[in-house]
């Protein structure tokens, strides 16, 4: 336990610089890009000195490294200023979106991993078939299809043509967010006042959605898992395990994919990252009320401090999911941490 | 000499049927994405030519019919034809996803090859920002890249660039410092040759192979971005032809179910797509094997 | 008629690749009894590697058997079903590999390979039991039962190495094969294992299979041994007399390269020539064109068996 502990300590300290250059980016990108957006908000025919107070106000006339510097430390207290457009703390804004966006990401890699591992362990099982091929086939394409044309594909097959699935939002018309939430997720919220006929319709909401993000990342799981899984079944131990008279099944997916999964975990906080991109189109497409449609509003909006909060929340969640998954990975491959 | 295109035809099926025993399956996915590429870039240069309709006309058709002879693909709620919206589209993405791939892979190829070749602190400094950058969601930083620029075509060459140049920086870096080690470099350098030298001699030339494949790829990606930020309505103004933003346009009638406003622009970026990531997989299984181990 | 628990009988071995069809194994019957232990020698690629694994069918692909029978206990192990084939590897007959780290999962605890194996061939046996087990197989090689909750990584090799001959032991198997199994070891952990193969077989009635290139290991243990060349068997016999006074030329060119410290050797001995392309094996004797004593009929006809006493050679030479 101790060496598991002074692992993720190790761990946790790796991550700050990233997390300081992603900030640093994220600065950069914002204040220092083209556009004065003060005069945008106060529309372009403002006098001077409006313009001059309202950025006063907000700060904007010191010197650069100045505001760089009062950034970084708003960071660290996890203060994301005040909306530029509305009449709220940014933390506000996001604080019920965030949940949306990670119930959604959550399912989404559970599809993920549920079609691109099986199938890809399935392929490197019945390697140079025809089921092989196909699967590999699968793979690649389902890569090269832009995940919100797979939302809207499925909008119309199962949302119009065959009228069986909700095609936008958490909620059905009946069903009334405000009775339930409490932490914001509302599976979990429904489930604590045991409200079975919402839950029935959250989870009926999330299918669509969840179903197009996973399944766009799939092909890349797939072709991972099959690849490692090759390597493995090749191994002594996968031999020596045959020798003991192991169902083939048992030691394919059993011995084979776990010894397979630990290099996909690695893969896997990688593509959290692609998950968050894919969510935030998923969520364009599906009328999603998350963090990468907040993201998108506020663009239109002009509303910097909250575009600037919201990707200093996606860098976060990041870091923390990497780090996440580097646990997880010291828990199952004991030969890490000893 | 009789010119008989037949047998030219015979001559072209054969060599290829050669290469493709030598050297199996990828031989096949590289012809099948070099075709698939080769025809809608065909199809971009000659769109004057193949288009029935102005792209930009509002007055092609009846608003919003379903395909039928007239209008092959049907046509749009401004009443403009859509087979010639996706023929002239092809011109806007493949425009902006070859500049962008251009510009990711220059400053990916150069900054892996730097910071592979001189190690150290630079080194260090490089990669730890490529890996920050990498591991953030691409298409989040793109969307705010191409916000903070305004809609243009440079804006959105430069985020799209952006997103993809730490993946080539690390591929080309990983090369770089195989090769370092590889004893005919370090030759060189024990006979005196300036760093110069050795990296345009012997590093370049062996990374060559890789650029190729490199590039190649980041197109296939860069469509995938170009696609996903006229779909969100950034990059680009709207009086331009491109598929990212008849996707959007079209999205608004699907629940009346006007299919064909989304079913075909879709289907094109995802087949142009898969065009770049056959003619990439293949070339790059067929001239390094183990590159693509990320 | 000595008990046999292993009869081989016309068994062949091919893996058809893109320049032809090698031939690994031809036409090589062999029997061991209760309690016996063979060794099977050899060089690389003689085929004795590809025998040890078709015995409980472990050929991987492209290699398949393309003829023969082996018979374990009255049935054909090659035309078993699948079922009974499972309930057969590991229970009836094991086999333990070469590297002991590679041959056990890295990511699980020895204790919990051992428990998996127990169970998957006997229905209701509580875990508890089959630890208690595991505990006393441990004990019974000389290792502390607390290593049960280790994982494969934290041990020696030598103590690996015993692991996995307690894991094949654990259901009492009648046979046991080994492929090369001290060929990743040192010279003393080495003696260590044979000593305690020895030790298992008294104590067991163990049969094993000793599959090794290095004919000292196999001389310390086996009862008998078979000698083999280029996919066919060409010698057996007790051990004792086949290294003492080897009939087939082969085996006497074999025992003359072992170099002998003994002795005052400027040069060391070798064979002439190069071990036979299977693909297109010679015709008649396949060792004919290496051989010091060739006559006309090796070139043109397989040897037949010559067996005198308890001994066989594939040699016109008869003897």
């Amino acid at each position: 336990m101790k060496n598991l502990l002074r692992y993720i300590l190790t761990r946790t300290l790796l991550t700050i610089p990233m997390l300081f250059i992603l900030l640093t980016i994220v600065f950069v990108v914002i204040r220092v890009m083209p556009g004065d957006p003060v005069s945008a908000m106060l529309g372009g025919h403002a006098p001077d000195k409006v313009i001059e107070a309202k950025k006063v106000e907000l700060g904007l006339n010191k010197p650069l490294l100045a505001q760089y510097g009062s950034y970084l430390l708003q960071v660290a207290r996890l203060d994301l200023g005040g909306s530029m457009i509305f009449k709220q703390r940014v933390w506000e804004a996001i604080e019920d979106k965030l949940p949306a966006t990670i119930e959604l990401a959550f399912f989404g890699m559970l599809v993920t991993i549920l079609v691109g591992v099986t199938l890809g362990a399935y392929a490197a099982d019945h390697r140079r078939t025809g089921r092989d091929y196909a699967i590999r086939i699968y793979g690649i394409v389902i890569y090269c299809i832009p995940v919100f044309w797979l939302g809207l594909m499925f909008q119309m097959i199962f949302g119009v043509w065959l009228d069986l699935l909700p095609i936008a939002g958490r909620t059905g018309p009946r069903v009334f967010a405000s009775t339930f939430e409490m932490t914001g997720f509302y599976i979990l919220d429904t489930l604590l006042i045991w409200d079975l006929e919402a839950l029935k319709d959250i989870l009926v909401h999330l299918i669509l959605p969840s179903l197009t993000l996973g399944l766009m990342l799939s092909g890349i799981f797939v072709r991972l898992t099959r690849a490692n899984m090759l390597d493995v079944l090749r191994s002594d131990y996968i031999l020596a395990a045959e020798a003991r008279g192991l169902r083939h099944g048992k030691v394919v997916y059993k011995h084979g994919l776990m010894n397979a999964f630990v290099p996909i975990l690695t893969m896997m906080g990688l593509q959290v990252s692609l998950l968050m991109a894919g969510a935030m189109l998923t969520e364009t497409t599906f009328s999603w009320p998350g963090m990468g449609r907040l993201l998108l509003e506020r663009i239109y909006l002009r509303d910097y401090p909250t575009i600037q909060g919201v990707i200093v929340v996606f860098a976060l969640m990041v870091a923390f999911i990497s780090l996440i998954v580097d646990v997880i990975y010291a828990l199952v491959d004991p030969r890490v941490r000893y | 000499m009789r010119y008989s295109p037949s047998s030219n035809l015979g001559k072209v099926i054969g060599s290829l049927a050669r290469m493709g025993r030598r050297y199996g399956a990828e031989w096949w996915i590289l012809v099948a994405g070099g075709l698939i590429v080769g025809g809608i870039i065909l199809m971009a240069l000659l769109a004057p030519l193949l288009a029935p309709f102005d792209p930009h006309d509002q007055a092609a058709g009846p608003q919003l019919s379903p395909p039928g002879r007239a209008h092959p693909l049907g046509t749009d709620n401004l009443q403009r034809d859509v087979l010639s919206r996706i023929i002239f589209g092809a011109r806007t993405i493949l425009g902006v996803a070859i500049m962008a791939a251009i510009v990711t892979s220059l400053v990916g190829t150069i900054t892996g090859l730097v910071s592979g070749f001189s190690g150290g602190v630079l080194d260090k400094i490089l990669s730890l920002t490529m890996d920050s950058v990498y591991s953030f969601p691409g298409l989040i930083l793109a969307v705010a890249f191409a916000a903070m620029l305004g809609p243009g075509i440079a804006s959105i060459t430069i985020a799209v660039a952006v997103v993809y140049i730490p993946t080539y920086f690390r591929l080309v870096r990983g090369q770089t410092l195989t090769i370092k080690e590889e004893l005919y470099v370090e030759a060189a350098r024990a006979i005196g040759a300036p760093p110069r030298v050795v990296l345009g001699k012997y590093i370049f030339p062996n990374v060559i192979a890789t650029t190729v494949v490199v590039f190649t790829m980041s197109v296939g990606d860069a469509i995938m971005i170009e696609a996903a930020l006229t779909y969100l309505g950034l990059g680009l103004p709207p009086d331009v032809v491109d598929w990212g933003m008849d996707l959007a346009m079209g999205k608004k009638f699907l629940p009346s179910g006007q299919w064909w406003l989304i079913t075909f622009p879709g289907a094109m970026i995802s087949l142009l797509a898969l065009g770049f990531t056959m003619l990439g997989e293949g070339l790059a299984e067929i001239l390094n094997p183990r590159l693509l181990e990320r | 008629m000595p008990d046999n628990i292993l009869e081989i009988r016309h068994l062949r071995v091919q893996f058809p690749i893109h320049l032809g069809t090698v031939r690994a194994v031809e036409e090589v019957s062999l029997e061991l009894s209760r309690g016996e232990v063979v060794g099977l020698v050899g060089e690389s690629g003689c085929g004795k590697s590809t025998l040890g694994f078709s015995i409980l069918r472990l050929l991987r692909p492209p290699g398949r058997v393309a003829g023969g029978e082996i018979i374990y206990n009255g049935r054909d192990i090659l035309r078993m079903g699948r079922g009974e084939l499972l309930d057969l590897r590991g229970r009836s007959i094991s086999m333990v590999f070469q590297d002991p780290l590679t041959s056990l999962n890295p990511l699980f605890r020895v204790g919990d390979q051992f428990v998996e194996t127990i169970l998957d061939h006997e229905k209701g046996v509580r875990r508890r039991e089959a630890l208690a087990r595991a505990a006393e197989m441990l004990a019974a090689l000389g290792i502390s039962p607390q290593r049960l909750a280790e994982y494969p990584h934290q041990m020696s090799g030598g103590m690996r190495q015993r692991i996995m001959i307690g894991i094949a032991l654990i259901l009492n198997p009648d046979l046991l094969i080994a492929d090369e199994p001290t060929t990743s070891l040192d010279v003393i952990v080495e003696a260590q294992f044979l000593d305690l193969l020895n030790d298992l077989r008294r104590r067991f009635n163990l049969s094993i299979l000793l599959i090794s290139h290095n004919l000292g290991v196999v001389a310390q243990l086996v009862d008998r041994v078979a000698v083999m060349y280029g996919g066919r068997i060409v010698e057996t016999g007790p051990a004792g007399e086949v290294f003492g006074d080897p009939w087939h030329p082969y085996t006497q060119g074999l025992l003359a390269s072992v170099p002998n410290i003994m002795l005052d050797q400027p040069k060391l001995k070798t064979m002439p020539g190069a071990p036979p392309d299977l693909v297109n094996p010679p015709p008649g004797c396949v060792f004919h064109p290496r051989c010091p004593e060739v006559m006309e009929i090796c070139r043109r006809e397989t040897p037949e068996s010559f067996e005198t006493g308890g001994r066989m050679s594939a040699c016109w030479l008869g003897r």
